[in-house]
């Protein structure tokens, strides 16, 4: 018997329910990501100090204040709950969109250090140099600090991504615990380890988190070490 | 074409107060190093924004304070070739040239592609990338990248500062011809008066941060009351313009020039070549009688203009031969002994081998 045959399908749903939130967390939360780490690398604005803390806040507030916080404001009866359900009909709070939600501001944080980290390693002389020969700030952003900044976007991303995988404060406060629908694998472990006789189950998906973890690591070593090389051309 | 400059701006405890005007062709903004002269260009460039300014190049206006005209960096068409190359380390170096060219509102042709490619000899390097560049390399094909914007100006930082002295000498031909065969007119900041002597046309003296003289590159440089307010004891010198006339097989080169025919080592450059010979003023010997048996080739007979008491021993003395003028720093002991006096008849002997290939082009 292996470790993978203790696993039933509800088990196999809150894989494949983590996947999908993560990545949709990762990937729609990157183009803010970029923005807010290129304003506080690059310019000077008025009250940048705040938005940094802002930005900052579900690194250091316990995660169930996060939750909570999302809750009211998003919630069907929240200011932008309610609106985004009347507009659009787009329900987050106890739907995995709202997992997905929490997972992305939680992650939030971690992906603009990172990427801010790449950019104020561009020399500002490069994209100097690139406005003398004629380039908009747009333009350079895109031809020259874009492409020397993605190894630390990938990093950045990773990061969320795994982060992501393995939220459960926020997530459970926001979106509540239930199977095929908002039970993360975080949260399927909690459930399975509240239930006598489940540890093998629960050590299953345990196994299964260290394995996608890891692979995030390695895959994003990879990618950095091909994007830096082709940077470098050798 | 133009340009037009007046800068007025203070920072910290520094005040930049300088206006003037250059032609066609390579002006040199020369001076110590704190004197101003990056300021003055990343104005124009539309890197740094002053208290008050106006800059004109070929009649338009890029910066005026008082009519709150202030174009950005990427519309001013302004090319800039900067201390460090600042090639784009994820782009080969044909990449980086394209770069110059993409944001150019005339595209240019591949005639001048391949004109300005051969022109700085970087036809073998277009697939490298940045990183497998020397430095000289690297600072030919910034300014291949600048060339290819088609400005309407070139601004140079000390191109040759970050070289060492075999590179120097490497790039300095590439610049002449750049000078020769572009109409492009040149800013070029520089704290070297040989290369000073060797590029521009006309020279801006800058001290700290306001003006000092400006004029001619060969009537500044051998203007024996300039030498010393620049602090140029040691390197005091005046330039000579001549034209190749042949090359000799014991290994020499004859250079025509107002005052008559000088004697040099070798040069790399065609017979008919336009070149700038830097002669520095301690290399000149005077002599109040056509010297015979001696080693010294040339021997220019000359007449005394002006003599200058400078700090210490040494006198300046100032020649005209032809209509050129050079310079001769001697001691005190020795113009007196020779009697010299503005007007006398001399003879200037200059040792071909004591002027330096790097100080020709």
């Amino acid at each position: 018997m292996t470790l993978l045959d203790w696993l039933t399908p509800e088990d196999w749903q809150a894989v494949e329910l983590s996947l999908r939130v993560s990545l949709w967390a990762t990937l729609l939360s990157l183009p803010f990501g970029i923005a807010v780490a290129y304003a506080l690398a690059r310019t000077s604005f008025p009250g940048k100090q705040i938005v940094n803390g802002i930005v900052h806040l579900p690194l250091i507030l316990p995660p169930v204040v996060t939750g909570y916080l999302l809750l009211l404001t998003f919630g069907q009866r929240g200011p932008v709950g309610g609106f985004l359900a009347h507009t659009f009909g787009l329900v987050l709070a106890f739907r995995w969109t709202g997992a997905a939600l929490a997972a992305a501001i939680m992650a939030f944080p971690l992906m603009v250090r990172a990427i801010r980290l790449a950019i104020e390693a561009v020399d500002p002389r490069l994209e100097q140099a690139a406005g003398t020969l004629g380039a908009s700030r747009w333009a350079v952003f895109f031809t020259i600090t874009l492409p020397l900044i993605l190894p630390g976007i990938l990093t950045g991303a990773i990061m969320a991504f795994a982060r992501a995988m393995g939220e459960f404060g926020a997530t459970i406060t926001f979106v509540s615990n239930i199977p095929g629908q908002t039970q993360t694998l975080p949260l399927a472990i909690y459930s399975l380890l509240q239930i006598p006789g489940s540890e093998g189950a629960a050590l299953g998906l345990v196994a299964i988190s260290v394995v996608i973890a890891m692979g995030a690591l390695l895959l994003s070593e990879l990618l950095s070490r091909i994007i830096a090389q082709k940077i470098a051309g050798t | 074409m133009s340009i037009s400059v007046a800068i007025r701006h203070a920072f910290g405890g520094f005040t930049l107060d300088v206006a003037f005007q250059a032609e066609e062709g390579v002006t040199a903004l020369f001076g110590r190093s704190g004197s101003g002269k990056t300021s003055v260009i990343n104005v124009v460039a539309g890197l740094l924004g002053p208290q008050r300014g106006r800059v004109v190049v070929a009649g338009k206006v890029l910066l005026d304070t008082e009519q709150r005209i202030c174009l950005p960096v990427h519309k001013r068409r302004i090319g800039y070739v900067f201390q460090e190359g600042r090639l784009f380390p994820h782009l080969s170096v044909r990449q980086n040239l394209a770069y110059g060219q993409r944001f150019a509102p005339r595209r240019a042709t591949p005639e001048t592609w391949g004109h300005v490619v051969s022109m700085l000899g970087i036809d073998t390097l277009l697939a490298r990338r940045p990183s497998a560049l020397s430095g000289g390399e690297k600072q030919r094909v910034s300014i291949g990248r600048a060339l290819l914007s088609s400005p309407d100006m070139l601004l140079m930082d000390e191109p040759l500062a970050a070289l060492d002295d075999a590179r120097k000498t490497e790039i300095l031909p590439f610049l002449n011809r750049l000078r020769d065969e572009t109409k492009i007119p040149i800013l070029y900041v520089s704290h070297s008066v040989a290369e000073v002597a060797r590029i521009a046309d006309s020279v801006v003296f800058l001290k700290d941060g306001k003006l000092v003289r400006t004029g001619r590159a060969s009537d500044l440089l051998s203007d024996p009351d300039t030498a010393p307010a620049l602090g140029l004891q040691e390197d005091a010198g005046a330039v000579l313009r001549g034209r190749i006339l042949r090359h000799t097989d014991d290994g020499l080169s004859e250079i025509a020039f107002s005052g008559g025919t000088l004697i040099l080592p070798a040069r790399p450059e065609a017979i008919g070549s336009q070149i700038h010979i830097w002669i520095r003023a301690r290399d000149v010997m005077l002599s109040l009688a056509p010297l015979g048996g001696v080693s010294a080739l040339n021997i220019l007979p000359a007449t005394v203009l002006a003599l200058r008491r400078g700090e210490g021993p040494g006198v300046m003395v100032q020649l005209q031969t032809g209509e050129a003028r050079i310079l001769s720093r001697i001691t005190r002991r020795s113009a007196k002994n020779l009697g010299l006096k503005p007007g006398m008849q001399v003879y200037g002997v200059v040792k071909s081998v004591s002027v330096a290939k790097e100080n020709v082009g």
